[in-house]
């Protein structure tokens, strides 16, 4: 190299902050539980700004909705929270059926809350699994999908699927359950406390648990209501707020059954949380099973799938309670269907989902808005995370609990 | 406290601002004006008796094709909810088609921050002293607000970004698994014409006198050829 050369070369003068730089993480991610992308700003190993990035999921499921009769948009809310898509199913056919004054009978409502519950345990336990294989707990991860699959098989023999569901309708269910679902059912309600216990015995207590959860992600009651978490999040920061309690919908006025809460708000405090809560919902579902009442499962007044205003004089034959009862109804429709605007939440796993529909009297939404919880619980994973470490982030990516199917709808 | 016993109160205190208050399915909505949304929704967060704590819903809504009693083109509406005390009220602020703008509301829920995003993203109505007013669903570079109801449900022609990334794909699969191959590269015949070469053979009856195998032989030959 020549003389001149080497003059030109620049060397870099200290700023002091050499240690500050830029990583983006994600979308494709294991920790990120979907294809979330977090851009971070870092000092080191700490956190100093941190920008998460939606959308790569989003396939306008709100315009989809305007342009399907509320009994064809059933099915785009399997696709928002798809670890739960029972719940939304029930949550959605709640708003619509308050909207167009449907009341479903007493039989559905218990069929209902037995599938939301269930999909409640799924839902956390596949979070428990993720979160713990996340932190570096591999064993959890294994037990809790052996017991998920039970209920994955049980949702299997009730409607065929074991993902997207679409069995709740609007003023009912599809099918009714059969002996050897209850039966089932029974089996897992008997076995499953034990293996809560199981699961506690090997990260309750566990050192490296403790150390990467307790005090990390803390949240106070107020800024957890400013931020707009809602479910085990907000709970595990003291406010006792559960919708099932709050605005009972389906049959949770007719159990008894208790909200769990907790008041440190950290990461350990929503765990504890979400474990107390799958012991509620255990409860829940074995009170639902001896109450189980006889009856039909549809309402007379369910629209089918086209959801016609033409009146049709109202057959006699109508579908038996038993056997399948699929889409088409009842014969019976109304002129026009309400006009007007209601918001109806209910408490899914990851938190309140609310549908807020307005009806201009035709068949289809005028406008149907998602309040998805995972799009709000992520946009404050920037108050729980900057300030910490790179490690804690994926732990409270875990301890929010998003799917990113119902962030970006 | 009752909905309507709150929308009442609220109509109390700022007479002004309430245009219409209507009740629907056991829940009410205050029509508002734009100009004082903050102080409204700080007056019902920090009101003793109100203590609406709670954000729960905050989306925009089109009028452009719904029947209503008043001209405005735009809608925000915040659901508000208070845990402590279990009541609730729906506030919709009635906004023009001219430069649609509201105040922000991240002053007093931070969690208001994306659900405005998402308005803006959405329809295109601005919230002012927001900290960061970009779209968040969709890219940057998206042209148009896809709630709108003019926009169409099915696009004419794909996004550009995504004409480049499979102009890209294309250009990193000469590197990929399967190749495309080369124009020098000898041609092979993929079975399926060489079935279809036989199957006519023996389909079409020959008019210039040769027999079927001939005819096929023949077809066999050419294909070799090329």
């Amino acid at each position: 190299m020549s003389d001149t050369a080497r003059q030109t070369v620049e060397v870099p003068v200290a700023t002091g902050d050499e240690d500050r730089y830029r990583l983006r993480m994600g979308p494709q991610h294991p920790a990120t539980h979907g294809v979330l992308r977090v851009d971070l700003e870092l000092d080191g190993e700490t956190i100093v700004a941190c920008d998460p990035q939606v959308g790569y999921l989003h396939r306008g499921i709100e315009k989809l909705a305007e342009n399907r009769t509320y009994a064809q948009a059933l099915i785009l809310t399997d696709r928002l929270d798809y670890i739960a898509a029972m719940s939304n199913n029930c949550g959605f056919c709640v708003a619509v059926e308050k909207l167009l004054a449907i009341s479903p009978p007493l039989r559905a409502r218990y069929i209902r809350t037995i599938v939301n519950e269930m999909s409640r345990l799924s839902s956390h336990l596949l979070w428990l699994a993720t979160h713990a294989l996340d932190i570096g707990a591999m064993t959890v991860f294994l037990y809790c999908f052996r017991e998920r699959e039970m209920l994955l098989e049980l949702f299997e023999e009730l409607c065929g699927a074991r993902l997207t569901f679409s069995y709740p309708r609007i003023g009912g269910v599809r099918q009714d359950v059969s002996a050897s679902f209850i039966s089932g059912l029974q089996h897992f309600i008997d076995i499953f406390p034990e293996k809560i216990l199981e699961y506690e015995t090997l990260i309750d207590t566990n050192r490296i648990w403790l150390k990467r959860t307790v005090g990390i992600g803390k949240v106070s009651a107020e800024e957890a209501l400013g931020l707009g978490l809602t479910g085990a999040c907000l709970r595990a920061s003291g406010v006792d707020y559960d919708i099932r309690k709050h605005q009972p919908y389906d049959a949770y006025d007719l159990v008894d059954f208790e909200v769990p809460i907790a008041m440190e708000g950290d990461s350990y405090a929503r765990y504890r949380c979400r474990m107390e809560e799958m012991r509620q919902s255990v409860r829940i579902l074995q009170q639902c099973v001896d109450q189980l009442p006889p009856g039909p499962i549809v309402s007379e007044d369910a629209p089918d799938l086209h959801m016609s205003q033409r009146i049709i004089p109202f057959r006699e034959a109508r579908v038996s309670s038993y056997g399948t009862a699929l889409i088409a109804l009842s014969h019976k429709t109304k002129p026009t269907y309400p006009s007007g605007d209601i918001y109806v939440a209910t408490e899914v796993p990851k938190g309140e989902l609310g549908f807020y529909i307005i009806s201009d009297g035709s068949p289809r939404a005028y406008r149907m808005h998602i309040r998805s919880p995972s799009f709000i619980h992520i946009s404050a994973l920037p108050a729980l995370s900057e300030g910490g470490l790179v490690a804690d982030l994926i732990t409270n990516i875990g301890s929010i609990d998003v799917v990113l199917g119902e962030s970006d709808r | 406290m009752e909905q309507r016993a709150i929308a009442d109160t609220l109509k109390v205190q700022f007479p002004e601002e309430v245009l219409d208050i209507i009740e629907h399915h056991d829940q009410v909505g205050v029509l508002l004006r734009p100009d004082r949304i903050v102080p409204i929704l700080r007056w019902l967060r920090d009101t003793d008796y109100l203590c609406m704590d709670h954000l729960r819903a905050l989306c925009g809504v089109d009028n452009k094709r719904r029947q209503t009693s008043y001209s405005e083109r735009f809608e925000v509406v915040y659901q508000l909810y208070s845990t402590s005390l279990r009541h609730g009220i729906r506030l919709r602020v009635l906004l023009p088609e001219e430069d649609a703008h509201v105040e922000s509301a991240v002053s007093l829920w931070p969690g208001a921050n994306w659900l405005e995003r998402e308005v803006f993203d959405m329809f295109g109505i601005r919230f002012d002293n927001h900290p960061n007013m970009r779209r968040v669903l969709l890219p940057d570079d998206w042209v148009g607000h896809p709630l709108l109801k003019e926009y169409p449900l099915k696009g004419k022609k794909e996004w550009q970004g995504l004409v480049d990334l499979k102009k890209l794909a294309r250009e990193l699969d000469q590197h990929g698994f399967y190749p495309p191959p080369l124009a020098d590269e000898k041609k092979t015949v993929p079975v399926k014409t060489v079935a279809k070469a036989v199957k006519a053979a023996v389909a079409v009856e020959p008019t210039d006198g040769t027999a079927p195998a001939e005819k096929m032989a023949k077809t066999l030959r050419e294909r070799d050829q090329a």
